[in-house]
C-alpha cells in the first residue's frame, strides 16, 4: 500500500533568494557557513520520510533543529523551496490554491504549541471555527462541536473563553477543534511542550486513547525523547535541519546511527520503551494437554530446561509443568492435569517492561506472553524483566538463559 | 558674509496651483461631498437637538453607568446639566455632531487605509511620511484648502478636522493587524481561511482593542480640533470661544473651554470604556 504521506528531498531556505542555495548545500556547504556566506538560513534540508496510515509518527530534536519548519511543510504553512510532498499519492507543494485550501480543509489540521485559540471567540466558537470556513449550517457545525467538546473532556466549558481556562484545558480545545473537522491527519507541534509535567502524562496517554479510537495519522513533534519513544510507532531524529535516523523506537535504541543520537537516547528509561515480546524467548518446547507427563518430561530433558507451558489445541496456556512435579508425578502415576501449575502469570505482548516489574516479582514461574488472540507468543525469565531494566543490550542475556533456569526451578 | 544664493523654488504656488486645478476640475466631486456631509451633520444635529435635554442627560448617565460606573455616569450626567445652566446647551450639541461626524468618516476611511498598509508593506512606506506630515502640519494650514474647496461652515470643518483626526485610527489599526499573534494567523491559515474570513473572523476582533485606542485618540483630537475649526465658521462651543477671544469675554471663554473640558471628559471615558469590553478576553495566554 501506497504511504499516507511521503516526502521527497524537502528543503526549506529561509532569506530572499533560498533556491539560490541549494547547489551550495548540495556542494557540502554547513548551515553556518551558508548562513555567514548568503545570510540565508537553512531550515529544512533534503528531508525524505515516508509516513503510513494510522500511524503516530514522531519528529524529535532540539530547538533549532528544524523540526518545527518541517511539520508547517505538510501543511504549506511553509512552502518548501525543493522537493515534494505527496499526500495520497498527490504533490501538495505544486497544488493550486483551491487545492491547498480544500487539503487544509479536510485533510490536514494541526495543534500548536501555545495552542493558537481564538482568544476572541468561545470554546464553542473555537472549536466551530474549521467548520464554519466550510460553511457548514450552524446546527450542523454546532452539533459537531458539541461532540467534540465533549470527547475531549470540556463538557459545561462551552460558552467560556479560552483566557478562563488552564494549559491543559486549552489544549484540549486546541485538539478538539484539530478533530472536528475530521481530518485523515494531525499535525501536532510540541503539543505538550508548554504543559506541566502532569498534566503532560495525562494527554500523552489520551492521545493514545484518541489514536485508538479514531485511527488518524498524527505527526507529532517534540524535544523530549522520552515522550517521543512513548507515543511514536516510529521517530524521526533531527539535527542542524536534517534527518539524522527514522526508526522505531527500539531500532533507535538498539542501533543510533551516530554518536550525536547515542547521546540523545543515554538517558532514556528503557523499561518504558521495550515490550513484553522485545525481551520474550520463543517457546522452543511446549507440551499440550492431550500429551502425557512423559512427553513433558522428554521436551525438558531434550531441550534442557526445568520447565515448560502446557497449551490447549489453539495454544492456549493452560499452565506449566516443572521438570520436578513431573518426575514426582510419574513415580505416582498422576496425569498431566494433575500436576500441572495454574498459578502462572500471562502478560500481554506489548506491555511495557516497566509495567512487567511487579508481576515478574510476584510469580514464581517465567512470565507467559500471549499475542492479541491470547496465544502464547514466547516467555520471559523473571530476570529478564529486572535486567532489562539496566541492559545496555537485551540480547546479551541468552547465554544465561541455562544458568537462569536452573535457578528458577531450585526456587520453586 | 555669503547669503544664500539667488535661487527660488516656488513650492507654494505649485501647491496653490495644484488646489485651483484640483477645485475646478473636481467641482462637482467637492459639491457632492459637501452635500452629503452637510446633510449628515444636520441630521445628527437635528435628532441631538431635538431630543428632550433630560432624555440625553439620562443617556448619557446610562452609558457611563455601563462603561464605568454608576458614580461615574452621575458625575457624567452633572457635567451636562452644568453645561446647559451656561447656556451652551445647543452649541454643545452642534459640537457632538461635528465630532462624530468626523469620528465617522475616519473610522470608515481610516480603518481600511490601517488594514491595507498592514497588508502591504509598499503601501505603508509610501503612506507613513503622509501621515507623519498630516500630524506636524501647523492645524491652521488646513483651514485654507477647506475652505477653498467647501467655503465656510461646518463641512470645511469636518474636512479639516478629518485631516488631523485621522492618522491615530490608520497608525493603529496597521500596528494591530501586524501585531495579531503569529501562531492564532498560522492555526486559522491551518483550517484553510479564505483571506477575507482571516481577515473578518480573525485579524480585525483580535485587533479591535488596540484600533478602539485609535478610535480613542482620534475622538480626543477631533474634539481639540473643533475649537480651531471654528476660524473656518464651525459652529458649537468652538464659536463661543473665537467670540470670547473677540471681545476679551472672560465669562464667555471660561464657560465655553470648561464645556469642551467636560464634553472631553465624558467621550473619553465612555470610549475607553468600551474599548475595555473589548479587551476582556483577548489577553495573550
Amino acid at each position: 500500500m501506497a504511504p499516507k504521506i511521503q516526502l521527497e528531498h524537502v528543503s526549506k531556505i529561509f532569506g530572499p533568494r533560498p533556491k539560490s542555495v541549494i547547489p551550495k548545500i548540495k556542494n557540502g556547504m554547513s548551515k553556518e557557513e551558508i548562513l555567514a556566506e548568503t545570510g540565508h538560513t537553512v531550515g529544512v534540508y533534503d528531508a525524505s520520510m515516508e509516513i503510513e496510515e494510522g500511524e503516530i509518527f514522531v519528529i524529535m530534536g532540539l530547538s533549532g533543529s528544524g523540526k518545527s519548519t518541517l511539520i508547517r511543510c505538510f501543511n504549506m504553512l511553509n512552502k518548501p523551496t525543493d522537493g515534494a510532498i505527496q499526500i495520497d499519492g498527490e504533490d501538495i507543494v505544486k497544488s493550486t490554491r483551491a487545492k491547498l485550501k480544500e487539503v487544509r480543509q479536510k485533510k490536514v489540521a494541526m495543534v500548536f504549541q501555545h495552542f493558537g485559540l481564538f482568544n476572541h471567540r468561545t470554546i464553542m466558537a473555537n472549536v466551530e471555527y474549521g467548520l464554519e470556513v466550510r460553511n457548514i449550517s450552524k446546527e450542523e457545525r454546532r452539533e459537531i462541536a458539541q461532540k467534540n467538546i465533549e470527547s475531549v473532556g470540556l463538557k459545561g466549558y462551552e460558552d467560556k473563553y479560552p483566557d478562563e481556562l488552564s494549559g491543559g484545558m486549552q489544549q484540549r480545545v486546541g485538539l478538539a477543534r484539530a478533530l472536528a473537522n475530521d481530518p485523515d491527519i494531525l499535525l501536532m507541534d510540541e503539543p505538550f511542550s508548554a504543559l506541566d509535567p502532569l498534566i503532560r502524562r495525562e494527554m500523552q496517554l489520551e492521545l493514545l486513547d484518541i489514536q485508538e479510537r479514531l485511527q488518524k495519522t498524527i505527526i507529532f513533534i517534540t524535544h523530549d525523547v522520552n515522550e517521543a519513544f512513548k507515543l511514536g510507532d516510529r521517530v524521526a531524529v533531527m539535527k542542524d535541519g536534517k534527518v539524522n535516523q527514522i526508526g522505531t523506537p527500539e531500532e533507535i535504541l538498539e542501533k543510533p546511527a551516530n554518536d550525536y543520537i547515542a547521546d540523545f537516547i543515554r538517558d532514556i528509561d528503557r523499561s518504558k520503551v521495550f515490550q513484553a515480546e522485545h525481551i520474550m524467548i520463543q517457546p522452543n518446547a511446549l507440551v499440550s494437554m492431550k500429551d502425557g507427563l512423559n512427553v513433558a518430561r522428554k521436551e525438558m530433558e531434550e531441550n534442557g530446561i526445568s520447565s515448560v507451558f502446557v497449551v490447549d489445541r489453539s495454544r492456549h496456556v493452560k499452565g506449566i509443568v516443572t521438570i520436578d512435579d513431573a518426575i514426582q508425578g510419574l513415580k505416582e502415576k498422576k496425569s498431566l492435569q494433575d500436576v500441572m501449575r495454574t498459578d502462572i502469570t500471562i502478560v500481554q505482548k506489548d506491555e511495557y517492561v516497566n509495567d512487567l516489574i511487579p508481576k515478574a516479582l510476584e510469580s514464581s514461574f517465567p512470565l507467559a506472553v500471549v499475542n492479541e488472540e491470547n496465544k502464547l507468543a514466547g516467555f520471559i525469565l523473571r530476570v529478564h524483566v529486572l535486567s532489562g531494566l539496566a541492559a545496555d543490550d537485551v540480547d546479551e542475556s541468552d547465554e544465561y538463559q541455562d544458568g537462569l533456569l536452573k535457578n528458577e526451578a531450585v526456587k520453586n | 558674509m555669503d547669503v544664500f544664493p539667488d535661487i527660488t523654488f516656488q513650492f507654494g504656488s505649485y501647491i496653490e496651483s495644484f488646489v485651483n486645478y484640483l477645485n475646478t476640475s473636481l467641482d462637482a466631486f467637492f459639491e457632492f461631498i459637501y452635500i452629503v456631509s452637510s446633510n449628515f451633520i444636520n441630521g445628527i444635529e437635528q435628532i441631538l437637538i431635538g431630543m428632550p435635554w433630560w432624555l440625553f442627560i439620562a443617556l448619557i448617565i446610562l452609558l457611563g453607568w455601563y462603561f464605568k460606573s454608576l458614580p461615574a455616569g452621575i458625575v457624567y450626567g452633572v457635567f451636562m446639566f452644568l453645561v446647559g445652566t451656561f447656556e451652551l446647551w445647543e452649541d454643545m450639541m452642534t459640537t457632538i455632531a461635528i465630532v462624530m461626524t468626523a469620528v465617522i468618516i475616519s473610522l470608515a476611511l481610516g480603518i481600511p487605509l490601517g488594514v491595507w498598509m498592514a497588508f502591504s508593506k509598499r503601501f505603508s512606506i509610501v503612506m507613513r511620511p503622509i501621515l507623519d506630515a498630516m500630524q506636524t502640519m501647523p492645524t491652521f494650514v488646513y483651514l485654507i484648502p477647506a475652505i477653498f474647496f467647501f467655503g465656510l461652515g461646518n463641512v470645511s470643518a469636518i474636512f479639516a478636522t478629518l485631516i488631523y483626526a485621522i492618522p491615530p485610527v490608520i497608525r493603529l489599526t496597521e500596528l494591530a493587524i501586524r501585531g495579531v499573534d503569529k501562531e492564532v494567523i498560522e492555526s486559522a491559515e491551518s483550517f484553510g481561511s479564505s483571506r477575507w474570513q482571516m481577515l473578518f473572523k480573525i485579524q480585525l476582533p483580535q485587533a479591535l482593542p488596540t484600533i478602539m485606542a485609535g478610535v480613542n485618540q482620534t475622538t480626543m483630537m477631533a474634539l481639540a480640533m473643533v475649537v480651531i475649526a471654528s476660524m473656518v465658521g464651525a459652529q458649537g462651543l468652538g464659536e463661543q470661544v473665537l467670540v470670547s477671544i473677540n471681545q476679551i469675554d472672560i465669562a464667555l471663554g471660561a464657560e465655553a473651554g470648561i464645556s469642551i473640558v467636560f464634553l472631553a471628559v465624558i467621550i473619553d471615558r465612555i470610549v475607553g470604556g468600551l474599548a475595555d469590553k473589548f479587551q476582556k478576553h483577548r489577553r495573550i495566554s
